[in-house]
Order: structure tokens, then C-alpha cells, then sequence
């Protein structure tokens, strides 16, 4: 697909969609932006795409929203970024009301709690492609470092425990020794 | 009541590090330890619900929490409330990062972090692919493995690779599918 300009429209109804039509929350839409955004729209690197996630993740509150946050401002400054959040927010917003207004049977509906398992195979592939494909972006530089970290993360949050944000400083304050040392090697 | 739902949903936001999931401690500790607002067996439903609707787990909430609590204004009230800590922050972040985006330091830090978003994404993608293979019970085995999902799961992810289509159509007909299957059959 061609690179257009962003736009406030197309913004919104872009993120409105994926708001509306992802089950599993940020980790689920996050990626789904990134495709969206980066690989359709064209309108963000791959690169500032990672660093916006990165920066949302390090943020406090819903992953989802802080990232459309970044997007929005990135792309349309503040309006962008006001516009983006809003279009995140209205879908829950609608179909949460809805759905408190049947909550009892929507609840007892075989037919629906049937559907929403087996939904559960194709988000986990929908993830599963999209980390294959950051992962590819991280390996392809080959440079140690950030396959070491991506590695030694995934180790430390899933097979350990240890705290989300814990890893987000230890893999920046890492990133941030690496350059420098880099930097200096570079001068001399 | 409609302010104290606010300033309730407003420490939800601020103090929620790494996500929905990890707001929902935080929502448990002021809807139902702090506030008398739902019953513990109806925040259980409120968790199931939020995670089997589309859009972000922590908006969800929200919503449902503010409807039960005060209607629809009580809604907007609790979803505003979650937003407002992230708007603020995350503006903040971006300015630095428009800012800062050419320094050596800060590129440094941002290498670093690239690589434990993939990792972070890559483990949530894990938990939900075990959920979706093997069911509630968390037990990894044969005996627990469930076929139809792996099936859901194989294809959907052969699909995104090779055609690339819209991470939608693939989660809904996954659902479809696997829910057909079993509903047809009588599996459980």
C-alpha cells in the first residue's frame, strides 16, 4: 500500500476498529496497531513504532490508551492524540454498557461462550505472527546485545516472574551502557 | 458519588504499571475492599466479562464498574477517570521523546527497551496461546491438549504468514470454526 498523509478521520476509525473488534486487551491491540499503522498506513517506521510500545508499556495505565496516545501526538500533536484516545475509549464505553444491561444472559448463551473460546486459537496465532515478525526486525541487525536482551527478558518475565517494570529499567539502563560503550570505542 | 467513582478510577490509572491485567488488583482493592460497590463474586464475572470483550481489559472494567455503580454517567465518569493519569503522563513522554529522539543517551535507553517490548508481547502471546490450547486449568499435557483449538491455531497462523489478511477475519473465523466444530459434535 501506498504512504498517504495522516489524517484525523482515518486516525479515528482506525483505532475505533481495532478498539471495537480485539478481544484480549493491549497486548492483543498494540500489535494490531503496529500492522495497522506501520504496515499499512505507512505512517510510523517499524523502529518508532517499537519505541512508542516500549514507552507505553514503561507508562502507568491501559497499554492500549498510551500507545494511542503516542500515536496520535506523533502523527497529529495534540489533536491527534486526543482524537485517538477517543476512538480507543468509545467502543468499551458502548459495548460494555450493553453488555451490563444483559449481563445474566449473556452470560448463560452457550452459543456465545462457545465462540469466544475457540476466538482464543486465532488470537494466540495473531500474536504469535506479530512477535515472529518484531522478533525477525530485532535478529536481522545481528548485533548481540538486543537478541541477548530480548532473550534474557522473555526468560526473566515468563520462565522468573520477575516485574514487568523491573525489566523495562534493567533493559534500558542496559541500552544505555551498550551505547555509550559503543560510543566511546567509535571516538577512539 | 459520581466524583468519588472518578478519583476511585483516577489511582486505577495512575498506579496500573504494565497493563490491564495488572489494573485489576487495583480495581478488586476500590471496588470491592475500599468502595461496597460489587460483591467479590461479582467482580469475577466483571474480569471474565472484560476479558472476553473486545478493547482494552482496564476500559472494560470501567465501564462495567461505572454502569452498575451510576448508569451511564457513572460510565463515563469511571472510564474518564482511568484515561485522565495516562493522557497527562504520556503527553509528557511523548514531548521528551520528539524532544530527545536524536540523542545519543536516549537512543541508547530506547535500543535497550525495543527488544524487552518484543519479549513482553512474546510471553502475554504465551499465556494466552496456553489458554487457548489447553484450557482453564493452566495443566500442560497431552491429555489436556485440545485439538480442535491446535487445529484453529495451525491454520490461522499458516494463513497469516502466507496471505497476510486482516487480524480480524482470521480471529472471528477461527472462532466460528472451532465453535462450529465443537457445538456440531458435542465436544466439550
Amino acid at each position: 500500500m501506498k504512504a498517504t498523509k495522516p489524517r484525523l478521520l482515518p486516525l479515528f476509525l482506525s483505532v475505533l476498529k481495532i478498539s471495537a473488534f480485539t478481544f484480549g486487551g493491549g497486548y492483543v491491540i498494540v500489535p494490531l496497531m503496529r500492522k495497522r499503522f506501520s504496515e499499512e498506513l505507512l505512517w510510523v517506521k517499524e523502529e518508532e513504532m517499537l519505541d512508542m510500545i516500549a514507552i507505553a508499556q514503561s507508562a502507568p495505565g491501559p497499554i492500549a490508551v498510551n500507545t494511542s496516545i503516542l500515536l496520535g501526538y506523533r502523527l497529529l500533536g495534540l489533536k491527534g492524540a486526543l482524537v485517538s484516545v477517543l476512538g480507543t475509549a468509545l467502543p468499551p464505553l458502548f459495548v460494555l454498557t450493553l453488555i451490563s444491561m444483559f449481563y445474566s444472559a449473556f452470560r448463560a448463551n452457550t452459543w456465545i461462550a462457545a465462540l469466544l473460546n475457540a476466538m482464543r486459537a486465532g488470537v494466540a496465532a495473531v500474536i504469535v505472527d506479530v512477535v515472529w515478525t518484531m522478533a525477525q526486525n530485532i535478529t536481522k541487525k545481528r548485533r548481540a546485545t538486543p537478541i541477548l536482551l530480548m532473550a534474557a527478558a522473555f526468560v526473566a518475565v515468563w520462565f522468573l516472574k520477575v516485574n514487568i517494570i523491573l525489566v523495562l529499567v534493567a533493559c534500558g539502563l542496559i541500552g544505555f551502557v551498550d551505547a555509550s560503550l559503543r560510543a566511546r570505542k567509535e571516538a577512539a | 458519588m459520581l466524583l468519588t467513582l472518578y478519583w476511585a478510577f483516577f489511582q486505577v490509572g495512575l498506579f496500573a504499571f504494565g497493563g490491564g491485567l495488572a489494573a485489576l488488583p487495583l480495581i478488586r482493592e476500590q471496588v470491592v475492599v475500599i468502595h461496597p460497590w460489587l460483591s467479590m463474586a461479582a467482580f469475577t464475572d466483571l474480569v471474565t466479562i472484560a476479558e472476553m470483550t473486545p478493547g482494552p481489559i482496564a476500559l472494560n472494567a470501567a465501564t462495567f464498574v461505572g454502569n452498575q455503580v451510576a448508569g451511564i454517567p457513572g460510565a463515563l465518569v469511571a472510564t474518564l477517570g482511568c484515561i485522565t493519569p495516562s493522557v497527562i503522563i504520556v503527553l509528557i513522554l511523548a514531548r521528551l521523546y520528539s524532544a530527545w529522539r536524536d540523542r545519543p543517551a536516549f537512543m541508547g535507553v530506547l535500543s535497550g527497551l525495543r527488544p524487552a517490548a518484543v519479549a513482553l508481547i512474546a510471553s502475554a502471546g504465551m499465556s494466552i496461546a496456553i489458554l487457548a490450547l489447553f484450557g482453564e486449568g493452566g495443566a500442560i499435557s497431552l491429555h489436556s491438549l485440545d485439538l480442535v483449538a491446535l487445529g484453529c491455531f495451525a491454520l490461522s497462523l499458516f494463513a497469516l504468514r502466507k496471505w497476510k489478511p486482516s487480524p480480524i477475519v482470521v480471529m472471528f473465523g477461527a472462532g466460528l470454526v472451532g465453535a462450529g466444530i465443537k457445538l456440531l459434535f458435542r465436544l466439550p
